[in-house]
């Protein structure tokens, strides 16, 4: 009954702050700008499918591919076990489904299941621990970087030593329970025989006496219970969010040809304006134009912040990166984990002073500093290497609008490219009349 | 070999006063206007054309720059006023299919001005070219210089990440039957040449090395003696590349387009 009363407040507790947690993201990710991602869903759930799921463009590099996916089958069909742990936790019961299948002499369902769980697990564990190695000893080099602060180092050992911790805690659970069983304790009902904690864990737990296994079995219960629901409250403010982010943001993916830079209507209808084009019946004709390009976060689209929770700083796009492959100071990691804390940053201010609450600070200058923004070449090797399909070329590209345009503050080569192009009419200063002296050369040389 | 030919390079005002409509706009780009490199490109395209009998146009001084390296350089105005004005030339000829050998032009064209009300078939030279051969207007020559020389092809991002095309270059360098050697990092992983985005327009920002000489140095390993590429602004930065190595002796930059005329002795 204690046990029952302590389950039903702990699991409020998480669920409160769990959903407090994806109420306050939503919130945040929709203090972006409107922009429409609502057709072609068909193609859109086959980039779910292929890429969330079938974690596609994951297997460039196949062995972290393997790895990854034998955490994230592990994650899904582990979570099963779930179901049964909230059963026990809200009946005060152990082994509420075994019990079950018991009555209907189908316990070898139940046994097959918790084997192949307990595979998964010892597959788990030591994919982590390759991972941990790999990150802390091999130093794989797209985990370092200037943005790889200390909280970034700390966030992915932390999960990895979470994941390790969860999967000890099951396997120390059937281990002793299935002791207890052997010893024919009361309220320990057959499960059969779980083959990897019988010969990975048991040994350790055989010499201990009764009365201490059932409070091992206890604490390991606990400790999975209260470590799941942990895990679900650290993943919101963790670079592992992108284990439910993937699947929206695969299907909110730009689907346009990634050359195409995103059109500025509001720019369309100045122009038709100036060239005396009629403006067509446009109902977001005479509308106040809003700042030109993106200074802050509340400036990008809905989807850009998206990106931003998504991402999970393995560093693909950075290590992919020409500008920064030859040490400029652009990193296409560091331009989505910058707008990740700017707008985690505004959505509390938001919260604490209102939508019109302004710090006097901005996305660019202080988080992103424009000799970044001026170093990218636009050519979408980052945006190709992200395995959940983030586009950090939109937000660099909306920044030098901003800079373009509303702060006039382009480099002055580019000025002068500017001004080439209003007076000749290409980027190079010659006269348009000469542009098509070519032909002449060329019947002259024939 | 002697050239016997002469070339047509009619324009789009000549054959509108004789009423006359083209199968194909060529549109040159400025660099292919203005750059004297690439102008030798624009050539060997435009004398591919009249040998395989294609029925095409320029605009000629109508032509003006695309916007692109102003949009990717944030001045969305200044695209979207060259946009408005060259799809009012285009719309008036009635244009209906547009080929070009520039990348930039060419994702621009296709990919950005129908939002602007410019909606045309554009096809990228390379491209262009496999359809003549296919459809048997451009005969291959059996003996040329190139059999069996060792070519490397360097993907412009604008061709391949950008708008997916990765084989239509490769497989001209194949036709010809060159030895097509390829760089580590190609087709989805192609490295850029460091002069998309508009830094072609403008000093690299501090860093320890220029993205070209990144790229050239990949280049060279491959041994090859020519690196084609398909793109204006990728023959700059890799031809700089070769320049600073101190290879121009042994290692050519070329368009695919050249490769072709020069097999053909055009």
């Amino acid at each position: 009954m204690f046990q029952q009363i302590l389950f039903f407040l702990v699991a409020a507790a998480a669920a409160f702050f769990f959903f407090g947690r994806i109420l306050r993201i939503r919130k945040n990710i929709l203090l972006g700008r409107a922009e429409d991602r609502s057709d072609q869903s068909k193609m859109r759930w086959r980039s779910v499918l292929l890429v969330a799921f079938g974690q596609k463009k994951m297997f460039k590099k196949p062995i972290p591919a393997f790895l990854h996916l034998l955490i994230y089958v592990g994650f899904l069909v582990i979570n099963i076990e779930g179901i049964e742990f909230f059963l026990d936790g809200a009946l005060g019961k152990h082994r509420t489904i075994a019990r079950f299948l018991e009555n209907w002499d189908l316990t070898v369902f139940y046994t097959v299941t918790l084997n192949i769980f307990e595979f998964l697990a010892v597959l788990v564990i030591l994919a982590c621990v390759f991972f941990l190695v790999r990150r802390n000893i091999f130093k794989v080099k797209r985990f370092s970087g200037p943005e790889m602060t200390s909280w970034p180092k700390l966030d992915a050992n932390l999960i990895l030593l979470f994941e390790i911790i969860l999967m000890f805690a099951i396997m120390t659970m059937n281990a002793a329970d299935q002791i207890l069983q052997e010893r024919n304790v009361e309220g320990y009902p057959d499960t059969g025989l779980m083959i990897f904690s019988e010969v990975f864990a048991s040994p350790f737990y055989r010499p201990l006496n009764t009365d201490i296994l059932i409070f091992v079995e206890r604490i390991a219960w606990w400790l999975h219970i209260i470590g799941i629901f942990a895990f679900a409250i650290y993943v919101t403010y963790s670079k592992h969010l992108h284990t439910f982010m993937a699947f929206p943001n695969t299907y909110y993916a730009n689907l346009e040809p990634a050359g195409k830079i995103k059109n500025m209507p509001e720019v369309t209808r100045e122009v038709n304006m100036m060239l005396g084009i009629s403006a067509q019946e446009d109902p977001a004709a005479g509308e106040e134009i809003s700042r030109l390009g993106a200074k802050d976060v509340r400036d990008l689209s809905w989807k850009n912040l998206m990106d931003a929770y998504t991402c999970t700083e393995c560093g693909r796009c950075t290590s992919e990166c020409p500008a920064n492959q030859t040490g400029k100071k652009l990193s296409p990691r560091k331009i989505m984990m910058d707008t990740r804390d700017r707008i985690e940053e505004v959505g509390r201010l938001v919260a604490k002073n209102g939508n019109q609450a302004d710090d006097g600070k901005s996305l660019l200058e202080d988080y992103i500093a424009k000799e970044e923004i001026f170093a990218c070449t636009s050519c979408n090797a980052c945006v190709e290497a992200c395995p959940v399909m983030i586009d950090p070329l939109s937000i660099i590209l909306q920044m030098r609008r901003y800079l373009s345009m509303e702060e006039s503050s382009a480099p002055a080569e580019w000025n002068s490219m500017f001004s080439n192009i209003e007076t000749s009419f290409s980027p190079w200063k010659f006269p348009p009349s000469e542009r098509f002296n070519w032909a002449k050369e060329l019947k002259d040389e024939a | 070999m002697e050239n016997k030919h002469s070339y047509t390079i009619p324009t789009m005002a000549e054959l509108a006063r004789e009423g006359k409509a083209p199968e194909v706009l060529l549109w040159i780009g400025c660099a292919g206007s203005y750059d004297e490199r690439y102008k030798k490109v624009t050539g060997a395209f435009v004398k591919i054309l009249n040998i395989a009998n294609v029925d095409f146009a320029v605009l000629g001084e109508e032509e003006t720059c695309t916007g692109d390296p102003a949009r990717r350089a944030g001045n969305e105005f200044l695209f979207q006023m060259q946009a408005a004005a060259n799809i009012r030339v285009l719309n008036a000829y009635s244009i209906k299919k547009i080929v070009t050998a520039c990348p930039h032009c060419y994702n621009t064209i296709k990919n950005e001005y129908p939002d602007l009300g410019g909606n045309y078939e554009v096809v990228h030279h390379s491209e262009f070219l496999n359809q003549l051969i296919k459809d048997g207007r451009l005969i291959m020559d059996d003996d040329h210089d190139l059999k069996n020389s060792k070519v490397t092809y360097h993907d412009s991002c604008y061709l391949g990440r950008a708008n997916q095309v990765y084989e239509a270059p490769r497989r001209l360098i194949e036709t010809l039957r060159a030895d097509l050697v390829e760089m580590n990092r190609n087709r989805q992983n192609g490295l850029c040449c460091g002069a998309g985005g508009a830094q072609m327009f403008k000093e690299p920002e501090k860093g320890n090395k220029d993205i070209n000489i990144e790229r050239t140095e990949e280049a060279l390993e491959t041994g090859a003696g020519i690196i084609a590429s398909a793109c204006p602004f990728c023959m700059t930065m890799l031809s700089d590349g070769i320049k600073n190595k101190e290879r121009e002796d042994d290692v050519k930059v070329l368009d695919i387009a050249e490769l072709i005329a020069n097999s053909k002795s055009l």
